[in-house]
């Protein structure tokens, strides 16, 4: 689909016409134009945002506690895996384990939130999608905007732990955006190759939650990611984790600037999950109408 | 409304407002409910598809003047829905091309794409930002839209799960024709709601297409006496393919002597 707006249009169609044009073009396997297609996504921008902000306020809405849930859930959670740590190492965690479980517990449920969301975005869209055209990708988008707005209260936790361990603060903390960046554009290229192949294999969500278990203990979450390394050796380098994990809480709890190889590591896995994602729901997206 | 000569003369000025070329539309069902790893698996051996093809549209061309008015009429499975879903851009041709000059809205049998948990109002929001109108523009037109659902302000703030399927459709129609589309796409969602508000529905009609000479509606309805009220040019679609354009009155004829129904059973049929 593209839309265009040419001058010359003008002299032929009534006055109070918008100036818009819509031309539909068969392309089952073939890619929109990438221009108008980043256009649309850009003036539907309030829509991501809309969606996403309604997302959240309608999950917690019926509970007592309501929104306060935003910031107790990761707490519970950095509780029950520092229990659990606790019992299987009989009591001894090295320096600065809880700050670092936390960095590393918060991080991995954006990412893995992101995916759990974004598998059933596009399916869950059924009417949206029967009857109004737009861009596909913001779906899964708005699920990645949702967990990156869950993400942040659990930013604001994490810094009191931070604080109150006694791990450092300084300027290189800075030097956490970029992981984020990083983290974010992951969680999104993850979000959209799940909501895919949930339109064609409708069992995708039903495996994700054991995937995302497994994928947890395999990243550097209950453990260093030098531990990691130790054991695995270059095989961590299959894990995107093991570099985007492992530079988030190196700069976090380590205080150290994150190596070249986790920060590069991570981009390259971050950046290509992100255009094959993308690359891969687009190209099928004009599909979903006729799957639903 | 423009008169049937009219149009024509609009015919030379102005380019169309859609315009269909060799249009067909082919898609996949899959038999099995619902596609799953284990099913595909199952039949990854055995090359065996459990697919079907639909072959919706064939070869469908037709252009639409500005200010028309065109009615479509057909058979259960005549492939309605989905020319109004290609025109809308929402499902993708399979061979030839649609030209769509102009903004365009949708009011399709299957209503707006409502999030039960949500409001009306935060609906209404959704909506119009996913139809691509910025929020002022929404809010500008909260007003009017809500009025025209007649439903009090504190139900519009209710969750929509909570709505009776009538209030529901209130809402869809009332979106949908106060978006000011040049072009409007509407398929058989006059149906909805009480008496009352189907009055108010058909007035809200006449008052975008026949008041307003400039606008563009494709109107698909079972309700034959209505195309020849409301229309001024209409076409019959038969399993696919285009069989008859023209002026609403001669279609309508044809339609319904292929049909077998007498004219006096068709207006009780009458249902806008």
């Amino acid at each position: 689909m593209s839309i265009s707006a040419t001058p010359s249009d003008a002299a032929t169609r009534p006055d109070d016409y918008s100036p818009e044009r819509h031309v539909y073009e068969p392309h089952r396997a073939g890619m929109p134009k990438f221009g108008p297609y980043v256009r649309q996504l850009w003036h539907r921008r309030s829509f991501l945002w809309e969606l996403s902000r309604s997302n959240l306020r309608t999950a917690n809405q019926n509970t007592a506690l309501g929104q306060l849930w935003l910031v107790l859930n990761p707490l519970l959670l950095g509780a029950v895996y520092f229990l659990l740590v606790n019992i299987l190492r009989g009591g001894e965690h090295p320096d600065n384990f809880f700050p670092h479980l936390l960095a590393g517990l918060f991080a991995y449920y954006f990412v893995s939130g992101s995916m759990t969301a974004g598998a059933r975005s596009v399916t869950s869209g059924g009417r949206l999608i029967l009857n109004t055209a737009f861009p596909r990708l913001l779906l899964p988008l708005s699920s990645t905007l949702t967990a990156f707005l869950r993400f942040l209260p659990t930013l604001v936790v994490y810094a009191v732990v931070h604080v109150v361990n006694g791990v450092d603060v300084g300027p290189h903390l800075l030097l956490a955006v970029p992981m984020i960046v990083e983290l974010a554009l992951f969680a999104a290229g993850a979000a959209f190759l799940v909501a895919t192949l949930h339109v064609y294999f409708r069992d995708t969500a039903a495996f994700l939650p054991y995937f995302v278990r497994i994928w947890l203990y395999l990243s550097p979450v209950l453990y260093f990611p030098e531990q990691m390394y130790d054991r695995l050796g270059a095989l961590s380098y299959v894990n995107p984790l093991y570099f985007l994990l492992g530079g988030w809480t190196e700069v976090l709890v380590e205080g150290t600037i994150p190596s070249a190889t986790m920060l590069l590591g991570g981009a390259a896995w971050s950046v290509g999950l992100f255009v094959i994602g993308a690359t891969f729901l687009v190209s099928r997206e004009r599909e979903f109408a006729v799957r639903l | 409304m423009l008169s049937v000569s009219e149009l024509q003369a609009r015919r030379g000025v102005y380019e169309p407002a859609i315009s269909v070329e060799n249009l067909s539309v082919t898609y996949r069902v899959a038999i099995d409910r619902k596609q799953t790893l284990r099913s595909a698996a199952k039949r990854l051996g055995r090359r065996q598809r459990l697919v079907k093809e639909v072959h919706a549209l064939k070869d469908v061309s037709f252009s639409v003047s500005p200010g028309a008015v065109m009615g479509i009429v057909g058979a259960n499975g005549a492939g309605k829905s989905t020319l109004m879903r290609a025109v809308a851009g929402i499902l993708p041709p399979s061979k030839g091309r649609i030209v769509v000059n102009g903004r365009v809205s949708t009011l399709l049998a299957l209503g707006v794409g409502f999030n039960g948990a949500l409001s009306g109002r935060e609906n209404i929001l959704l909506g119009g930002l996913a139809a691509g109108l910025s929020r002022r523009q929404i809010e500008q037109r909260f007003e009017a839209i809500a009025d025209f659902t007649g439903l009090d302000i504190d139900i519009l703030e209710r969750p929509m799960r909570t709505y009776s399927s009538g209030q529901y459709s209130r809402v869809a129609f009332a979106v949908a024709v106060h978006m000011e589309p040049d072009v409007l796409i509407v398929d058989e969602a006059l149906s909805a709601g009480d008496a009352k508000f189907k009055k108010r529905a058909e007035a809200k009609m006449r008052e975008l297409v026949v008041e307003d000479s400039s606008r563009t509606v494709l109107l698909v309805t079972h309700g034959l006496a209505t195309i020849q009220k409301m229309c001024n040019e209409a076409i019959w679609l038969h399993e696919g393919r285009l069989m008859k354009h023209g002026q609403p009155g001669h279609v309508t004829r044809d339609y319904m002597k292929f049909m077998a129904v007498q004219e006096s059973e068709a207006t009780a049929l009458e249902d806008i």
